[in-house]
């Protein structure tokens, strides 16, 4: 009971809400106590008076009626008038944080977010492009997001910040992280089979240590050999999504030993599953599609250099 | 029909007979009890959805269905119960069969366009299940674009049925617009009227402006999937987001189509159970069209974080927080209208007191949502899915339920087993606390709604919330069993069982087929001196004599 009354509490989670972990989480979580008491403090009344009058003027079956006043309009003029005071603070309360929630710093940090079924893709400023949201702590950073096919929302329970994610336009989060760690971001917009499976983490660095992670992280071909970066990019830009390593079905074939194998194309005639194949069909995939299947893939014209492309051949050649 | 025999046993039951008699009735009671098995009917196809949807919700993984088939589930669950039950509930099956009797009419002002409304809902509701059985949508019950246009279930034929389904409900709407505006008797000033009607009329007029609105939206989106005419989809050149407006546009009115007959059912009950006159009656009438006015102008609340102008939001936060006030007003005048009465604990008083207590705490989330900076971190969680179920459940539901148990001896001529009715009432109400009082927690600790895995942080609350659920199946098995009995078993009905005075009770239950024997005058709905408590009967009777049912002492 205890617990279920405990609202807030720095940092860590209370029994209502999340840890508590940027700038704007502290300002919101206010609001949200100040309103959980407000909302307390008038259940309480109405249950009270609900239960004491059922209680006490109960009365056996088959009563006439009673006759007392039927309206008294100073009391009705009253309990018109408090509510309407009390909502008209909660609403400028709301609204100063609000607009402080939704105005991004000057000089904030930028990081462009890509939201598509079922995943989000972080790009840095240096072109880098992570599965995750690296930041650093104490730091304005602001997500400048769109979407790839469906609406999104990004979602970070911890930061008590949310935006939806729009194909055809830009849309824009920020916040101030105040602890380093990982927190949870989801997908919050239906988007489809996999929505629920659309989370991330938001990696907040410790002071210093942001920008030596990003160097050595954009580093890829420096530090993996290609078959690894392959699977990397498998994971990170949606290939898994439509194409499985096990043979199992999905939207697109199976990566499982499709290399060097002949394929029937929609529409007739056939090819042979190779390096050339592999690459035309990444940066056009509508050009030769796999009989049975809907030309539905995307284009990574422009998101792949020719380095990365191989890295890919070189994963697929590998899943036997 | 004119020519039905009217015998001193004759009633609208059994005045004809024959199944034709009832699917071609004009007579607004047949109508209602059509109504009342069609929603029913969809309650229970919706019911089953839902536990479908908390059993998945037992474990954090898959349980016992694909992603995609959770979605579709939890996208019928909400279409069905939105569109076939709770919209059409209490005005198209209680208001039907309770409207006419209240205004001490023969019938609505036009019972072929009633019936028709009846026979629309009908293909509405057919196509919109075969949907179901060919390829059941997966877009949520909200159809948001571009998902909507993309999917490749049959979201082209349930927009449909939808799409009719609402011109049965404005059908409806502007029968009881007229009905009420014309029908009324001599001496029913428009405040000597039952509040019911004045939750109905108030439904009414938001059937009729808002339901086009849908139809439109609709069409549009059947136009985008059907011709690729750019309307809402980026990709075609349209805007996403213009969906939204136009869909909470209707929607969000739709909301107070769904509680403000509800209001109006509790009104009546909290009155004639406190054995006491309403207090406050035209603030409670008033509220009534505040709300239906103010309806019209907060939808952008459910586009707080879309990205539309902040603002635009702080407008729509503004107007949001305008109707809670005629709300808040309503619960105190309930209030204030069972202090010093003399309350009688029958099943309908149990289900109006349910619904004080859970339609407040329905009211008061609602003030965390209407609050910008807090709605940005509640906005599409648990949250919002216990909010919206303790006023769509805790409200319109429990009473939905209230009235049925109250007039259900009008329309059946039967009593129900009160003490059943009571353990009913009482373990519904636990199931639906254990239920969704959990999914507020669950929300406000981030877990996002329509999510088919969820954390493992999550897991005792959601059993916790599955075991709620079970608990609401186990109490309306049994409500549907003691009704159903009462039907073959139940005890006649007295024609004043609670000792009401709104014009339905003073005629027998179930009523003859021309609803009085006489010209009825309007009386003060709320006034119940007239009636003394007659234990032979086991209900209410004219302190001047006679059953009540012959003569009007209002004459």
């Amino acid at each position: 009971m205890i617990g279920f009354l405990s609202t807030t509490g720095a940092g860590e989670p209370s029994f209502w809400l999340p840890s508590q972990s940027s700038t704007i989480a502290q300002r919101v979580d206010s609001i949200w106590e100040f309103i959980f008491w407000l909302s307390v403090f008038f259940f309480a009344l109405v249950v009270v008076l609900g239960a004491r009058f059922a209680l006490k003027y109960r009365a056996a079956r088959g009563q006439g009626t009673v006759a007392t006043t039927d309206h008294n309009t100073v009391l009705e003029v009253v309990w018109t008038v408090i509510p309407t005071l009390l909502v008209v603070v909660l609403f400028w309360i709301g609204f100063r944080t609000y607009i402080d929630m939704s105005t991004p710093p000057e000089n904030a940090y930028e990081i462009q977010v890509t939201g598509q079924k079922w995943q989000w893709l972080f790009t840095y400023p240096n072109g880098y492009v992570d599965e995750n949201l690296h930041a650093p702590v104490n730091t304005d950073v602001v997500l400048v997001m769109t979407s790839e096919d469906v609406i999104h929302s990004m979602f970070i329970p911890a930061f008590r910040t949310k935006q939806d994610v729009v194909p055809g336009r830009y849309s824009k989060l920020w916040f101030n992280a105040t602890e380093t760690g990982e927190f949870d971001i989801y997908c919050a917009e239906y988007c489809g089979t996999s929505h629920s499976d659309m989370g991330a983490k938001a990696i907040i660095h410790p002071e210093g240590e942001y920008e030596p992670w990003l160097k050595d992280a954009s580093n890829l071909h420096g530090r993996f050999p290609p078959v690894e970066i392959g699977e990397k990019y498998y994971k990170r830009f949606g290939c898994k999504q439509c194409h499985s390593l096990d043979g199992g079905a999905g939207i697109g074939p199976t990566f499982k030993g499709l290399y060097g194998t002949m394929e029937r194309l929609s529409g007739g005639g056939s090819v042979l599953v190779d390096e050339n194949y592999i690459r035309e069909s990444i940066l056009n995939p509508q050009a030769k599609v796999t009989e049975g299947y809907s030309p539905v893939m995307p284009t990574y014209q422009g998101r792949f250099n020719d380095q990365d492309i191989t890295a890919i051949i070189e994963f697929i050649k590998s899943v036997e | 029909m004119s020519t039905a025999a009217t015998t001193p046993d004759s009633n609208y039951l059994n005045v004809t007979k024959g199944a034709l008699s009832w699917l071609l009735t004009l007579d607004h009671k047949r109508i209602g009890i059509l109504y009342l098995v069609s929603i029913l009917s969809s309650f229970f196809l919706g019911g089953m959805m839902a536990m479908l949807i908390r059993t998945e919700l037992l474990t954090p993984g898959d349980t016992i269905m694909t992603a995609d088939q959770y979605n579709q589930v939890f996208t019928l669950h909400g279409a069905i119960m939105i569109f076939l039950f709770i919209i059409p509930g209490i005005p198209a099956a209680l208001g039907n069969f309770v409207l006419p009797l209240m205004l001490g009419a023969k019938d609505v002002a036009f019972p072929r366009l009633n019936l028709m409304s009846w026979w629309l809902w009908i293909t509405g509701a057919f196509i919109a299940v075969a949907s179901i059985l060919i390829n059941a949508v997966d877009t949520g019950w909200t159809f948001y674009t571009p998902y909507s246009t993309t999917t490749g279930t049959s979201v082209t034929l349930i927009v449909t049925g939808v799409f009719i389904l609402g011109f049965s409900s404005i059908l409806t709407g502007l029968n009881f617009i007229v009905t009420i505006h014309k029908l009324r008797p001599k001496g029913m000033t428009w405040f000597k009227m039952p509040l019911l009607l004045w939750g109905l009329y108030s439904t009414a007029i938001i059937q009729v402006l808002a339901t086009p609105v849908l139809g439109i939206t609709l069409l549009l989106l059947a136009m985008e999937r059907v011709m690729g005419i750019g309307i809402f989809d980026a990709a075609l050149g349209g805007d996403p987001v213009l969906f939204q407006h136009f869909f909470w546009f209707y929607s969000h009115p739709a909301v107070y189509i769904m509680i403000l007959p509800a209001m109006g059912v509790i009104s009546e009950l909290i009155s004639v159970f406190s054995r006491k006159h309403i207090f406050g009656y035209k603030f409670i009438a008033f509220s009534s069209i505040a709300i239906a006015v103010f309806s019209f102008l907060v939808w952008g609340h459910h586009m707080f974080t879309s990205g539309q102008s902040e603002l635009v939001n702080m407008i729509f936060s503004a107007l949001t927080f305008s109707v809670s006030i005629p709300s808040a007003i309503k619960v105190f005048n309930w209030l204030a209208t069972m202090y010093k009465g003399r309350i009688q604990l029958d099943t309908p008083m149990l289900y109006a007191l349910s619904f004080l207590f859970l339609f407040t705490i329905g009211g008061l989330t609602g003030l965390f949502l209407a609050t910008l900076a807090t709605d940005i971190h509640l906005h599409d969680t648990y949250f919002i899915v216990a909010h919206f179920h303790y006023v769509m459940f805790g409200g319109t539901v429990i009473a939905f339920l209230g009235g049925l148990h109250y007039w259900w001896p009008k329309m059946t001529g039967k009593m129900y087993n009160e003490k059943l009715g009571r353990i009913a009432s009482v373990i519904l109400f636990v199931g639906f606390n254990v239920t969704f009082f959990t999914q507020f927690v669950m929300g406000s600790r981030g877990m996002p709604r329509r999510y088919f895995h969820y954390q493992e942080q999550f897991t005792s609350l959601n059993q916790l919330s599955s075991v709620g659920s079970y608990i609401m199946a186990v109490a309306f098995f049994m409500i549907a069993g003691y009704l159903l009995h009462s039907l073959a078993k139940g005890r006649k009905a007295p024609a004043n069982p609670w000792g009401a005075n709104s014009l339905e009770w003073h005629t027998p239950s179930p009523p003859p087929f021309d609803n009085f024997d006489r010209e009825m005058r309007g009386v003060d709905p709320y006034d119940y001196t007239g009636w003394k408590y007659d234990e032979s009967i086991e209900g209410y009777v004219p302190v001047g004599g006679g059953d009540g049912t012959r003569d009007s002492r209002a004459v």
